[in-house]
């Protein structure tokens, strides 16, 4: 039996294709994927529907021992897929109830262990950094792995490493901050202004979106996925629909896929060019703070344009998009990017050029590529890459990639990959609407059954980064897991690495230069 | 220092006349919704099972507010008939109840609380909660800040602390993980003091609700302005404070 089955993005497949690897065997297979240098994708478990069972074994053809004989160790399945050379592995097991972490040997494993105690109470023994995700019950009411009572209020038994030294002082922020943003905890060790640890804990915005998945009607699953991350919701829908179409067979027209890339792009602009200015805010340069807050504004106006709201939300849907796009908007669309491209390279042009600005962004938070980041972040420090070059879906095949020209994984890089991608999205937006668009629109009413004891991963290049959808369907097409994963999710590490030796009054920019959700990260 | 010049010339004059001169907002918006009372029962009720957010009452021809997501879908799926949504971005209620409507909105300015005016006419200062949304009503609030909106030439502001607050503006379903920390902001906010729910979710649960992980709102304190949308437009946000305040 091989060790990985080999997978495509969006594509479907039937689980039991999936190779059934004795936990042991697992474990060995991806440590050693993962020190050739693969990432991981997804690492989650899931419990076994027990109807499903007797189907599996129907359509199974090896020698039933190989699948069935480790049922005894334990009654949770975990899935990973990891992804090496713009290629996708998939493998899964039945976790025994302790395991040994693969956080020991490998720390691109830590926080996904971590999500799995907590969600279903397995113990990765020996796991160097065992504590909450989100802070809420597992799902089996088995015992807490962290000896919480989820009758208390966060952040419960939670270990914050500590320095200790007499002139050691600690810095609490959150979960409630100053400014209109999102809640976290943030806890700063620090030796005078100097930051020696930045712990994130977070959990805040948990609102249970997976288990929800899995048990609601599937006709508020689009209004769910929207809902995950507002920021990202073109993103999401994206995944959603893509996971939906593979398990429905369903396969949108060439304008459909138009529209949604140009709605992933617009996202993209729209988020980024508010980053620059929210940046420029953060070292007091208020002139493109407002004029970049002003213009992130028009961008999610011409979402308002294709969706009927700003943030792009009700457009996406499986089988297409929800509206298509009227020669008026089309022209509108084009001319705004003629009339803002100039705009924007000239407010570019004044804040990368200020000596002030220079001062505070050059050099500052800088991370390793050691540290596994995806997205922006990571092609910062020099990670090449993107989604929408690994894995295209949609019209991405036909794009060329975005080349970067600051790679040293600082604040200042962080802002000029932003900058970057904004003028090149501009540029894929206006090569994909030259012509009339023409869709046929779709609606999503959820009157459907989808393919039986199927999985499918999607994948994406969202604004923040790599953001990917992993959807189990049980032996009657009703979704048996749901598993979710935003890039924030590889990425508050990065933050957290990033303010090592930097001073304490860098956060906020540094916090600004990732700007990661909450939301999406909490679930 | 010419480079800052240049582009302030550039930029010139930017935010929005509003109130001053009216402001209509694209027609693809979908704000206040229309609902044909003479729109076939059949109708009706197809798009009432239809609808995700369960905001439809079928019989009395009404839409929700406070549970509707402005996903348009009964809008496509009757081709018109049961609902059209109109770009009116004019939607915040003070009382719960005025959020189901077939497309009138009773006046906001009559049902207030009595003494907003004069307390906070001239000045109000809100802390933000953000209690476990998707941070799309926290941006789409935000963004008052920037030049077009210019939230402050109207004497409205968000304070850092509680302390410095009048009210607390509150976005998200309310998580459970929040709850303390909503409830220590509120405390923290002197006597007398308003609350204002904005997006569907402070309202309702918006897509969250049946989570065992959420808390409604209304549970925990009293709510003086109801704020709909997913999120709500800043328009809606704006029209909503000074129609509420001033």
């Amino acid at each position: 039996m091989a060790d990985f089955l080999t997978i495509q993005n969006g594509r479907p497949f039937k689980r039991i294709q999936v190779p059934y690897l004795h936990f042991s065997e697992f474990r060995t297979n991806l440590l050693k994927l993962a020190f050739k240098g693969a990432e991981v994708v997804q690492f989650f478990a899931y419990q076994e529907d027990p109807s499903i069972k007797e189907v599996l074994m129907l359509g199974f053809n090896a020698p039933s021992r190989d699948f069935f004989s480790y049922e005894e160790e334990g009654t949770v399945q975990l899935m990973a897929v990891l992804r090496k050379d713009h290629q996708l592995f998939a493998v899964q097991t039945t976790a025994p109830e302790t395991f040994d972490a693969l956080s020991r040997q490998d720390m691109r494993f830590q926080l996904f262990e971590r999500e799995i105690a907590e969600q279903f109470g397995l113990i990765p023994k020996d796991h160097p950094w065992l504590k909450p995700v989100r802070y809420h019950a597992n799902c089996r009411g088995v015992k807490d792995v962290f000896g919480n009572d989820y009758t208390q209020d966060i952040p419960g038994n939670y270990p914050y490493f500590q320095v200790e030294g007499e002139e050691i002082h600690e810095v609490g922020v959150g979960p409630v901050h100053a400014g209109i943003i999102e809640p976290g905890h943030f806890r700063f060790q620090c030796i005078g202004e100097r930051v020696l640890h930045l712990e994130i804990q977070l959990g805040y915005q948990h609102r249970g979106v997976e288990p929800l998945l899995t048990s609601v009607p599937f006709k508020r699953l689009p209004i769910l996925i929207e809902g995950i991350a507002g920021d990202t919701a073109v993103g999401n829908a994206l995944c959603f629909s893509q996971a939906m179409e593979a398990l429905l067979n369903l396969t949108p027209d060439d304008g459909a896929k138009t529209l949604r890339t140009v709605a992933l792009e617009l996202e993209r602009i729209a988020n980024h060019v508010g980053d620059l200015g929210a940046l420029s805010g953060d070292v007091a340069f208020n002139s493109s703070a407002a004029y970049f807050g002003r213009i992130r504004g028009e961008f999610l106006n011409l979402l308002l344009v294709m969706a009927g709201n700003r943030f792009g939300k009700n457009l996406v849907r499986p089988g297409g998009v929800t509206m298509g796009l009227i020669e008026d908007s089309r022209n509108l669309i084009l001319s705004k990017i003629k009339e803002l491209r100039p705009e924007i390279k000239e407010v570019g042009d004044l804040l990368f050029s200020a000596h002030t600005v220079q001062a505070r962004f050059d050099g500052c938070g800088v991370v390793s590529r050691e540290i596994p980041l995806v997205g922006v972040a990571g092609r910062a420090s020099g990670i090449d890459y993107d989604v929408r070059q690994a894995f295209p879906t949609e019209k991405y095949s036909e794009i060329p990639a975005c080349l970067h020209t600051r790679t040293h994984g600082g604040v200042f890089s962080r802002a000029m990959v932003r900058f970057e991608e904004i003028l090149h999205s501009l540029d894929i937006i206006e090569r994909l609407l030259q012509r009339p668009v023409t869709t046929q629109p779709v609606v999503w009413t959820g009157e459907v059954s989808l393919a039986s004891s199927s999985c499918v991963t999607t994948l994406n290049e969202a604004w923040r980064g790599e953001l990917s959808h992993c959807v189990l369907t049980d032996s009657r097409g009703g979704i048996l897991r749901y598993k979710i994963k935003d890039p924030s999710f590889h990425n508050w590490t990065g933050l957290a690495m990033a303010l090592r030796n930097e001073e304490i009054s860098d956060f906020p920019l540094n916090n600004k230069s990732f700007n990661l959700s909450y939301c999406g990260f909490d679930l | 220092m010419l480079k800052i010049l240049k582009t302030r010339i550039h930029q010139g004059y930017r935010t929005s006349q509003y109130p001053t001169k009216p402001l209509t907002l694209h027609r693809h918006f979908k704000g206040l919704p229309q609902v044909n009372t003479a729109c076939r029962d059949e109708m009706a009720q197809r798009c009432a099972e239809m609808c995700p957010q369960e905001a439809i009452d079928a019989k009395k021809r009404l839409i929700d507010l406070g549970k509707c997501v402005f996903c348009g879908l009964c809008e496509r799926i009757s081709n018109g008939e049961f609902v059209h949504f109109t770009n009116e971005f004019a939607m915040a209620a003070t009382r719960r109840e005025d959020l189901l409507t077939s497309g009138a909105m009773p006046d906001l300015t009559v049902h207030r609380r009595k003494d907003v005016q004069g307390l906070f006419g001239r000045s109000v200062q809100l802390r933000q909660v953000s209690a476990g949304g998707c941070n799309a009503c926290e941006a789409d609030t935000n963004v008052l800040n920037t030049p077009f909106f210019d939230l402050s030439r109207f004497g409205i502001g968000f304070a850092a602390s509680p302390r410095h607050a009048d009210g607390i503006h509150v976005t998200g379903p309310v998580t459970r993980n929040m709850r303390e920390a909503l409830l220590r902001t509120y405390d923290a906010v002197p006597e007398p003091k308003i609350v204002i729910a904005a997006g569907c979710c402070a309202i309702s649960g918006g897509p969250f609700r049946g989570s065992p992980e959420i808390i409604p709102l209304e549970t925990l304190v009293p709510v003086d302005l109801y704020i709909p949308g997913c999120p709500p437009h800043p328009m809606t946000n704006l029209d909503a404070f000074l129609r509420f305040f001033k």
